[in-house]
């Protein structure tokens, strides 16, 4: 796996070689990779002289941080309060129809995963969710059906 | 001053008639121990929540010797209900950079980081290009302070200011006991002011208008203006800026849709008020300041809201302290247990003692503070939990 380590080589250069560099370097792996493998943990444990279960340790505390790999687009709707309150189940009865997958689990071909989240910080506009780094408000099943609809049409 | 009447006012996001990096530059021009005594006698409390008084956290990172200081902006705003530092950062950057810039110089510190919430990211262009700017006036006016954006990874503990600290030396966001406190040892175990976004842009406004003005707002022990995330059965969602120390009942006239039951006042973290209390609560007083208000009407179940409190609190627990890691379980299959009738409605009182417990045990403000929306809803809509 040259290739991983050339990326690690690269993030480690520019955030540097200390413990403190740990989470832009894994950010900045998983912007390129979608996940971070065990190829790539296991690198930035050698560079940084880390223990591999140390950098695991703190890659799966945090929720944007993925160790498996899962789909190209992650839609995360928003199950907090308000956003239940404004219908956020029929969102989700609507990607799973759509998708054909339940929460938490990832399209044939990993192009979709769909998942649930806490609150985005858009209570006002919702129900709300994230693809990936696109954010969409005031969803309703008519809306779902066109924005994803534009996913599967336009951006494979 | 207003009796518990609700006044907009418009400071925080009023237009920059002042320039924010003029304020930066006069303020500068005043002796530091001068502008730490006018936040003080601003009253301004910390908006990220825990309400401490913003002018006596800088005057004791100040007293620290050290050779490295840390100013952090917390911009992790994961409390439900809570979009205002979204807006500011969106509306006002310069206010809030501004602050930044000025609590660095006060205390002495180089360096500075804005802790973005990774849900986030999509406003980071943004808020660098703001940087760039700001890093332009800072060396004209020989200033030597540096401000980075550290992106968060997701989770909501990281707010909790010693969680953020640890996150962004690469470790997992467990919080740390305090004390020691991140003014004496933060960042790196160098003395850190973390102050929440709104916080910065307020300091900012005090040394623009002063503290007398400042302190017209409000009520004689809550002072200022202060940011309302209003949302949920409302006509009027959105960022509202209202004074401080109004009652919750001209609050939800204004703001409710004529059917208010109950308001969360503080997010789930903070009080859940009943109708019948609205008259004699007053927003600001014992209830925490950061400023999500989420409003429920007469159509919700308050055991579905409860139900989707604990089920946040369980999933962001950090799983460090046991009171919190296991409560929050006991406490969602509990309240479920008693509503399918496998327990009795007596057992309610077991688990708002167990909520207790854990205020008393467990190490953070998330653990901690359970117990308030927990026991505010049992206590005021029991039937609800019950049938
Ligand atoms: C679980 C938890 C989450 C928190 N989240 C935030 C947050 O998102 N933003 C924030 O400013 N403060 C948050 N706080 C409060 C911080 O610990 C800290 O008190 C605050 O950033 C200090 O700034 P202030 O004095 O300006 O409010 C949180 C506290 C706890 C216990
Ligand atoms: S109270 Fe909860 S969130 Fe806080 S340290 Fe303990 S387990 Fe972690
Ligand atoms: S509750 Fe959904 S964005 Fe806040």
């Amino acid at each position: 796996m040259a290739e991983v380590k050339e990326l690690v080589n690269e993030l480690v250069d520019k955030y540097g070689r200390e413990r403190k560099s740990l989470l832009p370097i894994l950010q900045g792996i998983h912007l390129e990779r979608n996940y971070l493998s065990k190829e790539a943990m296991l690198e930035v444990a050698k560079q940084l002289d880390l223990s591999a279960a140390e950098i695991y340790g703190t890659a799966s505390f945090y929720s944007f941080l993925d160790t498996k790999a899962d789909g190209k687009y992650k839609i995360r709707v928003c199950k907090s309060i308000t956003c239940e309150m404004k219908g956020k189940s029929d969102i989700i009865k609507t990607l799973e129809d759509m998708l054909k997958i339940k929460v938490g689990e990832t399209t044939e071909g990993k192009r979709f995963s769909l998942l649930e989240t806490n609150c985005l910080g858009l209570c006002d506009q919702g129900p709300a969710m994230l693809i990936n780094e696109e954010y969409y408000t005031k969803l309703t099943a008519a809306k779902v059906r066109k924005i994803l609809g534009e996913y599967i049409r336009n951006k494979y | 001053m207003s009796n518990n009447k609700l006044r907009k006012v418009d400071v925080i996001f009023s237009p920059y008639s002042v320039a924010p990096y003029e304020i930066l530059k006069n303020t500068m021009r005043r002796p530091k121990d001068e502008v730490v005594q006018e936040l003080i006698d601003s009253g301004l409390r910390g908006r990220g929540g825990a309400g401490f008084p913003t002018g006596l956290k800088w005057k004791f990172a100040k007293q620290q010797q050290s050779d490295q200081k840390y100013v952090i902006c917390n911009a992790d705003e994961g409390e439900p209900g809570t979009f205002k530092d979204r807006k500011l950062l969106v509306e006002v950057p310069r206010k809030v950079i501004s602050g930044m810039a000025i609590c660095a110089w006060v205390i002495g510190a180089t360096k500075g980081y804005i802790y973005l919430r990774r849900e986030y990211r999509y406003l980071i262009q943004d808020i660098e290009k703001e940087l760039d700017l700001y890093h332009k006036h800072a060396a004209e006016i020989g200033l030597d302070f540096k401000i980075e954006i550290f992106l968060g990874a997701g989770a909501y503990v990281c707010g909790e200011e010693t969680a953020l600290i640890e996150s962004m030396e690469g470790k997992r966001g467990e919080p740390r006991n305090k004390p020691p406190y991140p003014i004496q040892s933060g960042y790196l175990g160098k003395p850190t002011v973390v102050n929440n976004v709104e916080t910065f842009a307020s300091a900012t406004m005090v040394c623009r208008i002063g503290a007398n003005e400042y302190k017209k707002f409000g009520t004689d022990d809550q002072h200022g203006s202060k940011l309302f995330s209003i949302s949920g059965d409302s006509p009027k969602e959105g960022v509202h800026e209202l004074e401080l120390g109004m009652s919750l009942e001209d609050f939800a006239n204004e703001f409710g849709d004529g059917d208010t039951k109950a308001v969360q006042v503080g997010g789930v973290a903070g009080f859940c008020i009943p109708r019948k209390k609205f008259k004699t609560t007053i927003i600001g007083e014992g209830n925490t300041t950061g400023g999500s208000t989420m409003i429920f009407n007469s159509t919700r179940s308050m055991y579905n809201v409860l139900h989707n409190y604990l089920d946040f609190f369980s999933e962001e627990s950090c799983g460090q302290c046991t009171p919190c890691r296991i409560g929050t379980q006991q406490l969602l299959k509990g309240i479920e247990a008693v509503k399918s009738g496998k327990k009795p409605p007596e057992y309610l009182d077991q688990l708002v003692k167990l909520s207790e417990t854990m205020r008393l045990t467990s190490k953070c403000g998330l653990g901690q503070s359970v117990t308030n929306s927990f026991s505010s809803i049992v206590k005021n809509f029991r039937e609800e939990m019950i049938y």
